[in-house]
Protein backbone atom coordinates (compact mmCIF):
# COMPACT_ATOMS: atom_id res chain seq x y z
CA UNK A 1 0.00 0.00 0.00
CA UNK A 2 2.82 2.29 0.74
CA UNK A 3 5.11 0.98 -1.60
CA UNK A 4 4.74 3.98 -4.12
CA UNK A 5 5.81 6.35 -1.67
CA UNK A 6 8.49 4.63 0.14
CA UNK A 7 9.58 3.89 -3.19
CA UNK A 8 9.96 7.33 -3.94
CA UNK A 9 11.16 8.53 -0.57
CA UNK A 10 14.21 5.81 -1.44
CA UNK A 11 14.86 7.53 -4.71
CA UNK A 12 14.92 10.88 -3.07
CA UNK A 13 17.18 10.36 -0.56
CA UNK A 14 19.46 8.32 -3.22
CA UNK A 15 19.84 11.13 -5.37
CA UNK A 16 20.63 13.25 -2.62
CA UNK A 17 23.68 10.84 -1.15
CA UNK A 18 24.75 11.35 -4.60
CA UNK A 19 24.32 15.20 -5.14
CA UNK A 20 26.46 15.00 -1.85
CA UNK A 21 29.19 12.73 -2.99
CA UNK A 22 29.61 14.79 -5.90
CA UNK A 23 29.59 17.93 -4.44
CA UNK A 24 31.60 17.75 -0.92
CA UNK A 25 35.35 17.69 -0.68
CA UNK A 26 35.70 16.62 2.77
CA UNK A 27 35.85 12.98 2.49
CA UNK A 28 34.23 11.74 6.31
CA UNK A 29 31.12 13.91 5.08
CA UNK A 30 31.35 12.08 1.52
CA UNK A 31 31.76 9.20 3.78
CA UNK A 32 28.43 10.21 5.40
CA UNK A 33 26.11 10.29 2.19
CA UNK A 34 27.57 6.54 1.03
CA UNK A 35 25.94 5.92 3.89
CA UNK A 36 22.88 7.74 2.98
CA UNK A 37 22.80 5.81 -0.08
CA UNK A 38 22.90 2.66 1.91
CA UNK A 39 19.97 3.90 4.09
CA UNK A 40 17.97 4.55 0.91
CA UNK A 41 18.37 1.01 -0.32
CA UNK A 42 17.35 -0.71 2.87
CA UNK A 43 14.12 1.52 2.19
CA UNK A 44 13.52 -0.29 -1.07
CA UNK A 45 14.09 -3.63 0.62
CA UNK A 46 11.65 -2.78 3.39
CA UNK A 47 9.40 -1.64 1.40
CA UNK A 48 9.48 -5.01 -1.14
CA UNK A 49 9.02 -7.12 1.98
CA UNK A 50 5.84 -5.83 2.78
CA UNK A 51 4.70 -6.90 -0.09
CA UNK A 52 6.81 -10.10 -1.50
CA UNK A 53 7.73 -11.35 2.04
CA UNK A 54 10.87 -10.96 4.64
CA UNK A 55 13.67 -11.65 2.85
CA UNK A 56 13.98 -8.14 1.78
CA UNK A 57 14.65 -7.63 5.80
CA UNK A 58 17.32 -10.29 6.17
CA UNK A 59 18.87 -8.48 3.54
CA UNK A 60 18.53 -5.30 5.23
CA UNK A 61 20.57 -6.89 7.80
CA UNK A 62 23.70 -8.17 5.80
CA UNK A 63 23.48 -4.87 4.33
CA UNK A 64 23.80 -2.86 8.04
CA UNK A 65 26.73 -5.29 8.32
CA UNK A 66 28.37 -4.93 5.31
CA UNK A 67 27.85 -0.52 6.42
CA UNK A 68 29.56 -1.24 9.93
CA UNK A 69 32.52 -2.83 8.35
CA UNK A 70 32.63 -0.25 5.34
CA UNK A 71 32.76 2.35 7.93
CA UNK A 72 35.35 0.67 10.42
CA UNK A 73 37.47 0.15 7.42
CA UNK A 74 37.13 3.83 5.96
CA UNK A 75 37.73 6.07 8.90
CA UNK A 76 40.94 3.76 9.35
CA UNK A 77 42.07 4.77 5.96
CA UNK A 78 40.63 8.32 6.62
CA UNK A 79 42.61 8.37 9.72
CA UNK A 80 45.96 7.12 8.41
CA UNK A 81 45.37 9.39 5.41
CA UNK A 82 45.52 12.52 7.59
CA UNK A 83 48.36 11.09 9.73
CA UNK A 84 50.51 11.47 6.37
CA UNK A 85 48.98 14.18 4.47
CA UNK A 86 47.35 16.28 7.77
CA UNK A 87 44.39 16.84 5.99
CA UNK A 88 41.02 15.29 5.03
CA UNK A 89 40.49 17.41 2.12
CA UNK A 90 40.02 15.65 -1.07
CA UNK A 91 41.18 18.28 -3.46
CA UNK A 92 44.81 18.01 -1.62
CA UNK A 93 44.93 14.41 -1.84
CA UNK A 94 45.70 13.36 -5.54
CA UNK A 95 49.08 11.79 -5.35
CA UNK A 96 47.31 9.34 -7.98
CA UNK A 97 46.83 12.43 -10.41
CA UNK A 98 48.72 12.64 -13.72
CA UNK B 1 -5.35 3.54 7.40
CA UNK B 2 -5.49 7.39 7.23
CA UNK B 3 -3.23 8.21 9.90
CA UNK B 4 -0.82 5.62 8.44
CA UNK B 5 -0.48 8.03 4.98
CA UNK B 6 -0.24 11.06 6.96
CA UNK B 7 2.51 9.41 9.55
CA UNK B 8 4.85 8.44 6.38
CA UNK B 9 4.37 11.54 5.00
CA UNK B 10 5.30 13.65 7.90
CA UNK B 11 8.54 11.46 8.60
CA UNK B 12 9.26 11.31 5.00
CA UNK B 13 9.20 14.88 4.55
CA UNK B 14 11.71 15.08 8.22
CA UNK B 15 13.53 12.40 6.43
CA UNK B 16 14.43 14.54 3.13
CA UNK B 17 14.75 17.65 4.49
CA UNK B 18 17.13 16.31 7.19
CA UNK B 19 19.16 14.70 4.08
CA UNK B 20 19.48 17.96 2.45
CA UNK B 21 20.64 20.07 5.47
CA UNK B 22 23.29 16.70 6.09
CA UNK B 23 24.81 17.13 2.85
CA UNK B 24 25.03 21.20 3.01
CA UNK B 25 25.95 22.16 6.37
CA UNK B 26 29.71 23.13 6.46
CA UNK B 27 30.39 21.91 9.68
CA UNK B 28 31.12 18.32 9.77
CA UNK B 29 29.32 17.53 12.96
CA UNK B 30 26.36 19.42 12.22
CA UNK B 31 26.22 17.16 8.62
CA UNK B 32 26.63 14.32 11.48
CA UNK B 33 23.94 15.28 13.49
CA UNK B 34 21.82 16.03 10.66
CA UNK B 35 22.56 12.53 9.35
CA UNK B 36 21.64 10.90 12.56
CA UNK B 37 17.89 13.13 12.08
CA UNK B 38 17.64 11.15 8.72
CA UNK B 39 18.23 7.68 10.37
CA UNK B 40 15.87 8.22 13.01
CA UNK B 41 13.49 9.68 10.83
CA UNK B 42 14.04 6.18 8.53
CA UNK B 43 13.90 4.22 11.25
CA UNK B 44 9.98 5.65 12.10
CA UNK B 45 9.54 4.94 8.44
CA UNK B 46 10.45 1.40 8.59
CA UNK B 47 7.89 0.69 11.46
CA UNK B 48 5.31 2.09 9.73
CA UNK B 49 6.50 -0.34 6.92
CA UNK B 50 5.82 -3.42 9.29
CA UNK B 51 9.38 -3.89 9.54
CA UNK B 52 9.95 -3.10 13.59
CA UNK B 53 13.18 -5.50 14.43
CA UNK B 54 15.10 -3.17 11.39
CA UNK B 55 13.82 -0.42 13.55
CA UNK B 56 15.69 -1.43 16.41
CA UNK B 57 18.38 -2.03 14.78
CA UNK B 58 18.83 0.90 12.64
CA UNK B 59 18.51 3.22 15.26
CA UNK B 60 20.89 0.32 17.91
CA UNK B 61 23.36 0.26 15.11
CA UNK B 62 22.93 3.20 12.67
CA UNK B 63 22.49 6.16 15.23
CA UNK B 64 24.37 4.64 17.72
CA UNK B 65 27.46 2.46 16.37
CA UNK B 66 28.25 3.97 13.15
CA UNK B 67 27.35 7.73 13.45
CA UNK B 68 29.33 7.86 17.19
CA UNK B 69 32.05 6.24 15.43
CA UNK B 70 32.04 9.08 12.24
CA UNK B 71 31.89 11.55 15.07
CA UNK B 72 34.63 10.26 17.24
CA UNK B 73 36.71 10.51 14.05
CA UNK B 74 35.83 13.98 13.61
CA UNK B 75 36.76 15.05 17.39
CA UNK B 76 39.84 12.96 16.55
CA UNK B 77 41.09 14.98 13.82
CA UNK B 78 39.94 18.16 15.64
CA UNK B 79 37.31 19.29 12.09
CA UNK B 80 34.49 20.01 14.73
CA UNK B 81 35.06 23.63 13.26
CA UNK B 82 33.49 25.50 10.33
CA UNK B 83 36.10 25.82 7.96
CA UNK B 84 35.92 27.45 4.67
CA UNK B 85 33.33 26.18 2.62
CA UNK B 86 34.37 22.75 1.01
CA UNK B 87 31.83 22.77 -1.55
CA UNK B 88 33.00 22.53 -4.85
CA UNK B 89 32.26 26.00 -7.20
CA UNK B 90 29.41 26.61 -10.00
CA UNK B 91 30.60 24.35 -12.69
CA UNK B 92 30.99 21.20 -9.97
CA UNK B 93 27.67 22.07 -8.30
CA UNK B 94 26.12 22.25 -12.06
CA UNK B 95 27.19 19.00 -12.84
CA UNK B 96 26.45 17.43 -9.77
CA UNK B 97 22.75 18.51 -9.69
CA UNK B 98 22.61 17.53 -13.25
CA UNK B 99 23.39 13.94 -11.99
CA UNK B 100 21.57 13.74 -9.26
CA UNK B 101 18.45 15.01 -11.12
CA UNK B 102 18.81 12.03 -13.89
CA UNK B 103 19.23 9.77 -11.40
CA UNK B 104 16.24 11.01 -9.42
CA UNK B 105 14.30 10.85 -12.47
CA UNK B 106 15.26 7.63 -13.74
CA UNK B 107 14.70 6.03 -10.20
CA UNK B 108 11.03 7.64 -10.60
CA UNK B 109 10.18 6.57 -13.84
CA UNK B 110 11.52 2.88 -12.45
CA UNK B 111 9.19 2.86 -9.56
CA UNK B 112 6.21 2.34 -12.08
CA UNK B 113 7.42 -1.21 -12.70
CA UNK B 114 6.50 -2.43 -9.14
CA UNK B 115 6.02 -6.34 -9.05
CA UNK B 116 3.22 -7.70 -10.77
CA UNK B 117 -0.54 -7.89 -9.11
CA UNK B 118 -1.68 -10.59 -6.94
CA UNK B 119 1.95 -11.96 -6.21
CA UNK B 120 2.71 -13.43 -2.56
CA UNK B 121 -0.24 -13.09 -0.16
CA UNK B 122 0.19 -9.14 1.94
CA UNK B 123 2.31 -9.32 5.61
CA UNK B 124 0.60 -9.39 8.64
CA UNK B 125 1.46 -7.44 11.41
CA UNK B 126 3.25 -10.27 12.36
CA UNK B 127 5.88 -9.73 9.47
CA UNK B 128 8.53 -7.50 11.31
CA UNK B 129 8.56 -9.37 14.58
CA UNK B 130 11.93 -11.16 15.64
CA UNK B 131 10.96 -14.87 15.43
CA UNK B 132 9.61 -14.14 11.48
CA UNK B 133 13.06 -12.40 10.66
CA UNK B 134 15.17 -14.53 12.59
CA UNK B 135 13.94 -18.39 11.65
CA UNK B 136 14.97 -17.82 7.61
CA UNK B 137 18.15 -16.10 8.97
CA UNK B 138 19.05 -19.26 10.94
CA UNK B 139 17.97 -21.45 8.23
CA UNK B 140 17.69 -20.45 4.81
CA UNK B 141 20.29 -17.69 5.18
CA UNK B 142 22.45 -19.76 7.63
CA UNK B 143 25.70 -19.41 5.10
CA UNK B 144 25.65 -15.30 4.25
CA UNK B 145 25.13 -15.19 8.52
CA UNK B 146 28.25 -16.69 8.71
CA UNK B 147 30.12 -15.72 5.94
CA UNK B 148 29.10 -12.13 8.10
CA UNK B 149 30.78 -12.78 11.38
CA UNK B 150 33.95 -13.46 8.69
CA UNK B 151 33.75 -10.10 7.09
CA UNK B 152 33.24 -8.25 10.64
CA UNK B 153 36.47 -10.29 11.66
CA UNK B 154 38.77 -9.09 8.53
CA UNK B 155 37.00 -5.37 9.07
CA UNK B 156 38.38 -5.66 12.38
CA UNK B 157 41.80 -6.71 11.84
CA UNK B 158 41.77 -4.26 8.94
CA UNK B 159 40.72 -1.10 10.97
CA UNK B 160 43.29 -2.50 13.69
CA UNK B 161 46.31 -2.72 11.26
CA UNK B 162 45.60 0.42 9.26
CA UNK B 163 44.96 2.85 12.12
CA UNK B 164 48.37 1.59 13.96
CA UNK B 165 51.20 4.15 14.39
CA UNK B 166 53.40 3.11 11.92
CA UNK B 167 52.04 1.88 8.88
Amino acid sequence: MLLGPALAVSAALFALGVLGVLLRRNAIVIFMCVELMLNAANLAFVAFAQQLGVAGQIFVFFVMAVAAAEAAVGLAIILAVYRHRHTVDLQHINLLKG
Amino acid sequence: MDGTRILFGGFAVLAIASAGLCITRRNPVASALWLVATLFSLAALFVLLDAQFIAVLQVLVYAGAIMVLFLFVIMLLNLGRAGPTDLKGPLGLGVGVLLAGLLLVQLLVLRQAGPAAGGPARATTEQGMIPTVARPLFTAYLVPFEITSLLLLAAIVGAVVLAKRKL
